[in-house]
Formats: C-alpha cells, sequence, structure tokens
C-alpha cells in the first residue's frame, strides 16, 4: 500500500499546473482518487463530514445492478442453447452470456470514461461518477446481439448530448442511459426491435419474440407464463428480464437510501392502475391483460428501480416525486397498450417525465411560496 | 402548564468527549475580543496598544452604527491589536492585571426603568452586543420594535455544554435579565426549554416569560427551529434572541452595576483527555484550556461545536457568542480505497455504512472532507434533517445564482447558515452550504440597506 502511495506521491508533481502532463490532470487526478480518498480536509462550515461521497453512491448503485447483471448474462446462454435445441451445463450457458457481455460492458466504459475525462480536463473539475452507473446500465438495455460499433456511437451520443453540454452529472435534462437506447432506437430500429434481436445467434426457425412483441402483435397464445417472466428466464435486453433479480437491487437501493421509495412505489402503483382501469374498459385483449402483470413485463421493473430513481433526471422535491413516479407508471402502460409503434413504453414514459420533472417541482414550489405569502397577508389583514 | 413542541427532522450526532458536569476555576491570561464575531460589524478601534482598561472599558464601536460599543470583560493592558488581509482588524488581545478593577454602571431594578433607560444602559456598558436579532443573525438594532425575545435554554449540537449546569446558582441574575428583556418587546418573551432533560429550577421558575418545551433531534435547540414553530418571521419582521448565558450578563448588570464577562465553558471532544466545564470570562485564551489536556498529534481546535464552530490556533480566544471549545483530531490523510470498504467506524447519515444500524453509538469523527466537490446529485436527503416548511436545496441554488426575489419567497429571513450546518454534513455532493447561506443572507441586508 504505502509503496503505491509514494508512487503516486512522486508522479503528482508532473501532472500538476506546469508539469509535463498537465493535460494528463483530470486521468491522474481520477485514478489517484479511485485508490485514495483525498487527505482534504474541511476549511469552512462543519468541521466533520459524513463519510459517504459521491463515489460510494455510485458503487452502491452499480453493486445493486449485479444481481441482474449476473443472471442477465446466464439467460443469453440459457436463451441461445434452448433455441438450438441444446442443454448444456450452468457455467457454459453463463460464460456463454458472459463472453457476449463483455465487450459491450468495455466498449461502453471505455468510450464513456474516456470522454468523461476529456470534458473533466477541459473543464477543470474532477471527474464525475455518474458514468460509473450509467456505463453499466447501458449495456444492460440493450439486446445481447447488438454491434459494438452502435454501442460506441449511442454512448458518446448520451455522454456528450445527454450529459456534458449541460454541465456533466448533476446538470442534466435526461437520464443518460436512456438517452443511449432512446438514440438506438430511434437511429437503428431493426437492430433493437422486432424479434430477430433478442437472442444471441439463434436459429432462424426459432422464435425470439418478447412478451411485449408477442402483445404488441395480438398474440397472447405464445405468452409465457407468468412465473417464468417473474424469473425472467425470457428473451429480452440483458439486465431487465428477471424481476426478481431487479427486486434484489431494489432491497439494496431502498435499505441504503441511495434510491428514493416514493419514486419506486409510485411507479408500480401507477402502472397497476392503468392497469386496472385498461382490465375494466376492456375492448380488446391486450387490455385484458391483468393490471400485475404489467409490471413483470419488458423493462417495467428495470426501469421503476434503476432509471427512474435517477435523483438528477427526476423531480426533487417530496411531493413532486408522487406525481413524478405516479405518471412514469401510468403512461409506461398507456404506451404499451395504445401505440402499435413502441412495443414498450418505459423508455419513453421516463425520458417524457424526465422533461416535464422540472415543471412539477416549480408548482410544488410555488405551492410553498403561496403558503409563505398566505401567512403574511394574515398578519396584515 | 406549558406546550411540548415535537421535532421529527434532525439529527443527533453522538461523540465522543462529553465534558463531565463539573466545573472548574481556569486561571488565563490573555482575553480578546473579536471583531469577526460580530457579523456585519465595521470596528472603529477607541483604545490603543499599551492602554490600561477595566472591565467595560469600551474598546472599539460600529462604525456605522456608532452607538453599539464592545467592551474590555477584564481589567488589564491593551497587548495587542491584531488585523488580517486589508487591514482587517481580527482580535484586540488584552492582558489580565488581575486587579479585577470594573466600571461603574449603577446597579438598578429593570423593572423601575423603561425601554430607553435599559437599552442606554446596555449600550453604555458594552453589553448589548449580546442581543442579536434575525433574520441575519446581526447585533440587535436598538431602535427596532422586536415583536418576540427568544432565549434558548438548551442546546443539542454535539457535545455542546449543558446550561442547567452553566445557571446553577445563579437564579436571581437571570430573573433580573429576563425582567429587563420583558421591558425590550412589546410581544412576548419566549424562554425555550429541552422538554426531557431541562430541570434547573432557574429555568422552570422564571417568571414574566412565557416557556416552552422542544423535544427531538438537533437542530430541536436552533433559535430558527423555535422561531417557526412559536412566531413565524415574515418579510419585514424582527425578532431579537439570546442565549441563557447571555441573559446572566444582562442580570448582572442590573444587579451589580457592572459589564461582568463571566462564562462557564465546556471544553470536550475526542481529543481531550479530561473534557470537563471551565469558569472564566468572554474571549478567553485557550492556551491553559488545553494545556497538558489534549492527545498528541494534529487537533483542530474550534471556539462553538463541531457543526458551526470557528476554527481557532493553539493560542486562540473562544469567540463571544460561544459556550464551549471542541477538540477533534484532523483528518489531512489519504485513505486506501476508503470509499468502498465497509467502513465500520466511520459516521454515517446514509444506508450505506453499517453506522446506520447503530444510531446509538458515539463516534470519533476528524476533520477529512471523505470524498471531493461535485454538482448537487442526491434529492430528498437535506430534507430529512431540516425541520422547516422551506426546499432547503432549491434555496441554496436560489442563492447560488443570487436570484433575491426568489430567496425571499423561498423563505431565507426564517433561516440562518448554522440551520444548514446538518444538511452540509450529510451531502454527499461536499457543498460548502453555510457559507453559501451566508452569503445570501449578506447579499439581502446590503440590498436591503
Amino acid at each position: 500500500m504505502k509503496a503505491l502511495r509514494n508512487l503516486l506521491d512522486k508522479q503528482k508533481p508532473h501532472f500538476e499546473k506546469g508539469g509535463k502532463f498537465e493535460k494528463l490532470h483530470a486521468a491522474f487526478d481520477s485514478v489517484e482518487t479511485l485508490f485514495y480518498v483525498p487527505d482534504k480536509v474541511t476549511t469552512k462550515g462543519s468541521h466533520f463530514r459524513d463519510a459517504i461521497d459521491m463515489k460510494r453512491t455510485m458503487i452502491t448503485v452499480f453493486i445493486a445492478l449485479i444481481p441482474a447483471l449476473l443472471f442477465g448474462m446466464w439467460n443469453i446462454g440459457y436463451q441461445h442453447f434452448l433455441s438450438i435445441g441444446e442443454q448444456p451445463d450452468f457455467w457454459t450457458m453463463f460464460f456463454y452470456g458472459f463472453f457476449k457481455m463483455l465487450p459491450i460492458i468495455i466498449v461502453s466504459y471505455g468510450v464513456g470514461l474516456g470522454l468523461e475525462i476529456l470534458f473533466a480536463q477541459i473543464r477543470n473539475h474532477e471527474v464525475n461518477e455518474g458514468f460509473f452507473v450509467s456505463g453499466l446500465l447501458i449495456p444492460m438495455i440493450v439486446p445481447p446481439e447488438i454491434p459494438l460499433w452502435q454501442v460506441g456511437v449511442a454512448v458518446a451520443f448520451a455522454v456528450i448530448f445527454g450529459k456534458e453540454v449541460f454541465g456533466g452529472t448533476g446538470m442534466n435534462i435526461v437520464n443518460p442511459a436512456l438517452t443511449a437506447r432512446a438514440f438506438l432506437f430511434f437511429a437503428y430500429p431493426t437492430d433493437i426491435s422486432g424479434d430477430k434481436v433478442w437472442i444471441a445467434e439463434k436459429l432462424d426457425s426459432f422464435s425470439g419474440a418478447t412478451p411485449l412483441g408477442n402483445a404488441m402483435i395480438g398474440d397472447f397464445s405464445n405468452m409465457p407464463s407468468a412465473m417464468d417472466m417473474f424469473m425472467g428466464t425470457i428473451p429480452g435486453s440483458v439486465g431487465e428480464t428477471s424481476t426478481l433479480m431487479i427486486l434484489i437491487g431494489a432491497v439494496i437501493l431502498l435499505l441504503t437510501g441511495i434510491a428514493n421509495w416514493r419514486i419506486m412505489l409510485t411507479v408500480f402503483a401507477g402502472g397497476y392502475i392503468m392497469g386496472l382501469l385498461f382490465n375494466l374498459w376492456g375492448a380488446n385483449a391486450y387490455m385484458e391483460v391483468p393490471a400485475w402483470q404489467h409490471l413483470i413485463m419488458g423493462g417495467f421493473a428495470f426501469g421503476a428501480v434503476f432509471m427512474a430513481t435517477d435523483p438528477v433526471t427526476g423531480t426533487q422535491t417530496t411531493k413532486g416525486m408522487y406525481y413524478y413516479g405516479f405518471l412514469i407508471g401510468m403512461i409506461a402502460v398507456l404506451i404499451r397498450v395504445f401505440n402499435p409503434a413502441y412495443p414498450e413504453g418505459m423508455m419513453l414514459a421516463i425520458l417524457l417525465l424526465n422533461v416535464f420533472a422540472p415543471l412539477i417541482d416549480h408548482y410544488v414550489i410555488a405551492g410553498n411560496i403561496k403558503r409563505r405569502l398566505k401567512r403574511l397577508k394574515a398578519l396584515t389583514n | 402548564m406549558s406546550t411540548v413542541y415535537s421535532i421529527k427532522k434532525g439529527l443527533d450526532v453522538r461523540l465522543l468527549g462529553d465534558a463531565e458536569k463539573t466545573v472548574v476555576d481556569l486561571e488565563v491570561q490573555r482575553f480578546a475580543i473579536k471583531p469577526p464575531n460580530f457579523i456585519g460589524c465595521f470596528p472603529k478601534m477607541i483604545v490603543n496598544e499599551g492602554d490600561q482598561v477595566s472591565a467595560g472599558t469600551t474598546l472599539f464601536y460600529d462604525k456605522y452604527r456608532e452607538d453599539i460599543l464592545f467592551s474590555s470583560p477584564v481589567s488589564g493592558k491593551v497587548v495587542s491589536i491584531n488585523r488580517g488581509a486589508k487591514r482587517k482588524l481580527l482580535e484586540v488581545v488584552i492582558e489580565a492585571d488581575g486587579k479585577d478593577t470594573a466600571l461603574d454602571f449603577k446597579a438598578e431594578n429593570p423593572k423601575d426603568l423603561d425601554k430607553e433607560a435599559i437599552v442606554a444602559k446596555m449600550l453604555k456598558s458594552g453589553v448589548w452586543p449580546v442581543m442579536r436579532q434575525r433574520p441575519y443573525s446581526v447585533i440587535a438594532n436598538p431602535a427596532d420594535q422586536p415583536k418576540a425575545i427568544f432565549v434558548s435554554a438548551f442546546d443539542t449540537a454535539p457535545l455542546a455544554a449543558d446550561f442547567d449546569l452553566i445557571v446553577h446558582g445563579q437564579g436571581e441574575a437571570f430573573q433580573t435579565g429576563l425582567d429587563a428583556l420583558a421591558k425590550l418587546t412589546t410581544g412576548t418573551v419566549h424562554l425555550n426549554v429541552d422538554a426531557k432533560n431541562t430541570t434547573s429550577k432557574v429555568f422552570l421558575n422564571s417568571k414574566n416569560v412565557q416557556i416552552n418545551q422542544f423535544s427531538g433531534p438537533h437542530p430541536a435547540s436552533n433559535v430558527s427551529v423555535h422561531i417557526s414553530r412559536l412566531d413565524p418571521l415574515n418579510k419585514g419582521e424582527v425578532v431579537w434572541y439570546l442565549s441563557a448565558q447571555e441573559v446572566l450578563t444582562i442580570g448582572r448588570l442590573f444587579l451589580q452595576g457592572k459589564f461582568d464577562a463571566s462564562r462557564v465553558i465546556a471544553c470536550a471532544g475526542s481529543e481531550v483527555k479530561n473534557p470537563k466545564y471551565f469558569k472564566t470570562l468572554i474571549g478567553a485564551g485557550i492556551a491553559n484550556m488545553i494545556k497538558s489536556n489534549v492527545a498528541d498529534g494534529d487537533n483542530r481546535y474550534i471556539s462553538g461545536n463541531v457543526l458551526t464552530g470557528d476554527q481557532l490556533e493553539k493560542n486562540g480566544f473562544v469567540g463571544f457568542y460561544d459556550s464551549m471549545v471542541t477538540v477533534i483530531p484532523e483528518g489531512n490523510y489519504h485513505e486506501f480505497f476508503g470509499w468502498i470498504l465497509p467502513g465500520l467506524k466511520k459516521f454515517s447519515f446514509s444506508g450505506t455504512f453499517p453506522a446506520k444500524l447503530f444510531p446509538k453509538r458515539k463516534y470519533k469523527v476528524d476533520t477529512n472532507l471523505h470524498g471531493g466537490h461535485r454538482a448537487f446529485v442526491m434529492t430528498g436527503k437535506l430534507e430529512q434533517v431540516f425541520p422547516f416548511d422551506i426546499y432547503p436545496m432549491q434555496l441554496v441554488k436560489a442563492i447560488m445564482v443570487e436570484d433575491i426575489d426568489l430567496m425571499e419567497q423561498m423563505g431565507i429571513y426564517e433561516i440562518d447558515e448554522e440551520d444548514f450546518a446538518l444538511c452540509e454534513v450529510i451531502d454527499t455532493s461536499k457543498t460548502e452550504m453555510q457559507a453559501i447561506v451566508r452569503q445570501g443572507l449578506d447579499l439581502i441586508r446590503k440590498e436591503m440597506s
């Protein structure tokens, strides 16, 4: 440990102002702070601080994603071998998926972190940890067969236009990971929708449609069982198939207090209530899908737990969170059932509410201001 | 019986090194009055280095409010007038001569005096600066009509001094002080006590005041919390506030006719070997307090508590308004993988550390920032330690962009920098919120004057 510290201390002057690697300052800083929490002390205000920092916050989300990621890797293998009619052992399936996923993850982090460091250097601030999570989220919400160059382009688009143009982590309007997915969805629709892409190297004769894909075309005879959808042994984007694994992540996020329970709960409530309304209406077969099944189909659970709860792009007032979550849930199911162009509504619902979140907050705060004015008026009258 | 106001939101930070409940006399050679303690004050010196002064001799006055005088707490000699950058006046240091001479301002019963006479006496003796106002936390303007006066008789900050102990045996001085306060406002004088821990008869048998009980975690003792629950502050209104120890100073002025600057100061913190209370005067040097009484190593000396206090040098002086000195270790070390290790001994409000499971445990905290500064990311956390009907993060953002209208609308008059201390502690993004709030208050005060 000491040797590493000495090495860093020795190299540090080269990266500081006037040193020969001055231009790589941000990169050095990100490596140094990765190994060591800085020795900075408080100079004003409170003399001690909470042990939590942004790195700890982001690693917690990362950990919460791991169950769904590992399951997703296994499921890639499972779906592949199922489609070609083989049944190898657990590890064969897992490593098949692992080696499918690894390049996507490497490309995602490589492109994203490279850009983050570049922007930190240009803007002269420390590297933000936000991409630590986005970089893993993006591989988890794309199909396993996604071309790597598309991942790279989408990540670059998301980091630059989804985040850095607004000023970086904390300033962005829309969720960067969903920006990447939306970019892929609209730029290369054939590679991210339909029934060909969800199973790696499948035989053409095997149907690879997702439950939502089936539901959209009105084919409810081939739907997997609710148990399969909950456990996740179905085709789909890598991370979103297993509701169970996502719930494990949700428990981690809620126990550590990193994600806000208000948003998570209201997204599920909104989706469920919308499903119930459709059940009452019952004009077609899709409307009659039991309301609770909407919550385990497609990316609903993944979006509710990991995407809607993004504190930067969500509403920031306590009261606003209820409206925000509820509307995401309702609109996601509404798009699913009513819009034939988009089998999954979760991505668009969250992006839409990301854009409306500041407006919701604005009215919540306006209410607070009005209350204060009323008190003053009561006094002057 | 008095009403109990229960505060739900907040956080009690339990630290090691609570002061033992014994008071010992402290021998101090040097005392100092520090103008930076008085927000918005532009000191104009009257005495020079080498002048002899008595307790109550005016040292300097406020250039923009010439009737506000600042007096020497002790008899002795002005040994140095320390200035900082741009000749800013930092300290007026007085070496005690042990003669205890004091100017006579005449003992009088405040019940027999009117407001003008009471104010005049407090101004002349240099006692007036103990009286501060909200908004802005500046010294009260004697010409104002405060709608109420708030007296805090407890402190919920980490390791804070116990006011029951401080006022022990001072019932007469305390009641006299309250009688004087009662003449200063047409509204109510509120004496705010801890619903559970205040047992002193000095407080509970006080007359001429309204006693209110507060319960709950810190910041239950902050004056903003009391104002918000008892008599919310609106734009254009003024309330005055002071602590129980400062009421004693007023009381003794009327009982004895002199500026008796006695203070009981708690010396606490994990690095103090024998944490206890010391009896001394306002502005006491801490050198003797910490001599062979603190652990070796690099320490942070704080006048006040760990949340809001001012950093002191080893030979520094206790602040005018402070009733404690805290000593904690400095945190200037690199921690290997500190952000990912379990951190069993670390203090944290978040659930990402085991600390959340042991809410009763006492911690040893140091001054390490535990991370780098970032933009605001986490939401919904600050509100958990901020017991006001105000959106803390949004208000801080309004201050950062200097939007005065928005600050006013969002309630900046109702709060003070100390109310953001806990927010600052638990903030993941390490934002210097107290400094930002102070800037906002200063900006508004400038616009209003």
